[in-house]
């Protein structure tokens, strides 16, 4: 199931061979590749160039993406092997001849480089993604609640998260392990228990102190790696340990 | 038992572990070397030597105790399931159970003459 082809007359730009997995769960035994020659200039992402393959060659190709500046977390998929986002990844900057299209890993495909978030977006609402307080109810005079810049750096690098999934992608025990919570979840939960605002540290803390929970995570590192936000889950998570341990409070 | 307690019981046992494993290894050092220390008259006077038995049943104590929780822990990622995961509890529970229950044997056997 192959496919050349090319995509523009224009001399002066370079071309590469872009593969797309191919994969309809309801039709297809097995994941297949269709290749196009696509050409490109030095700024163009590798979600311009799947979107020229639907613009011009195959419209019936599967992805998902929407704000186009990484900000939506939309269009993750494994490009030449590594978890990425496609609106985030320039052609040019891959150095290679052959682009290489995959589905994110540890997500149900729903067809070809599309999959489904319910799992990440599940953990995620179970670890109460938001602040927990006593006095739920505001009053009219009330003020906002204060921070210091230190209280704020605890944990604002966690908060970039744009639930794109790629850490989950990009874990290996994500891969074996169908109920671990998932680094996207523990660094939110992080984020939240580091938040000076927050009451609900003793509810999450118990929320993740399951069986396959935060202690199932082996520090492999690889969800920092690949954010492509600047998060790093890996050292959330710790920290998070580091609560569950008694060494912070 | 929560999993946070279990983790501190699996990391407290692995840092005993090497203190207690360093002590025997350096009194193994010390007394005739490797090769003696596996004659089988060193073996049963180490073992008729209280302080010495006791630490030895405290290394296979914990050593127990961390391997088959780190042998629990690797089951549990392989395979999920609500019968499955209380069968590799219990399971890995049991098998520690025995193991210093045999292990104990001995030292107790030897010390009562029995060997």
């Amino acid at each position: 199931m192959a496919q050349v082809s090319s995509i523009a007359d224009d001399q002066s730009s370079k071309s590469i061979t872009l593969r797309i997995a191919r994969y309809n769960p309801e039709k297809d035994s097995e994941r297949q590749f269709m290749e196009f020659t696509v050409s490109y200039e030095k700024w163009t992402t590798v979600l311009e160039a799947i979107l020229d393959v639907k613009q011009h060659f195959d419209h019936s190709v599967a992805v998902r993406y929407s704000c186009r500046q990484a900000t939506c977390g939309s269009c993750g998929m494994i490009i030449n092997g590594k978890p990425r986002l496609a609106c985030f990844t320039k052609i040019s900057e891959l150095d290679s001849d052959v682009v290489t299209v995959e589905p994110m890993n540890n997500f149900p495909i729903i067809r070809d480089l599309a999959v489904k978030f319910e799992r990440l977006f599940d953990t995620h609402h179970k670890i109460k993604p938001y602040l927990v307080r006593d006095d739920t109810e505001l009053e009219s005079d009330a003020q906002e609640f204060l921070q210091s810049p230190e209280e704020l750096e605890q944990y604002i690098q966690f908060a970039n998260c744009i639930k794109c999934g790629l850490c989950n992608s990009a874990c290996p025990t994500m891969a074996t392990d169908s109920s671990f919570v998932g680094p996207q979840a523990l660094a939110q939960a992080y984020r939240y228990v580091a938040d000076s605002r927050d009451k609900g540290k003793d509810s999450r803390l118990k929320i993740i102190d399951d069986s396959h929970g935060i202690w199932r995570c082996h520090f492999a590192g690889s969800c920092s790696q690949v954010c492509p936000k600047g998060v790093d889950p890996a050292m959330g998570i710790q920290l998070l340990r580091g609560y569950m341990l008694g060494f912070r409070s | 038992m929560r999993e946070s307690t279990i983790m501190k019981i699996h990391y407290g046992t692995a840092l005993a572990a090497v203190a207690l494993v360093a002590v025997h290894v350096l009194m193994r050092l010390t007394s005739g070397g490797f090769a003696a220390s596996l004659e089988y008259e060193t073996v049963l006077a180490n073992y008729k030597f209280i302080p010495y038995a006791i630490m030895l049943e405290l290394i296979l104590v914990l050593l127990s105790i961390h391997g088959f929780n780190g042998l629990r822990v690797i089951l549990l990622e392989l395979k999920q399931g609500r019968t499955y995961e209380k069968a590799v509890s219990y399971g890995c529970l049991a098998a520690m159970f025995v193991l210093i229950a045999y292990g104990s044997r001995t030292i107790i056997m030897t010390n009562m003459g029995m060997v």
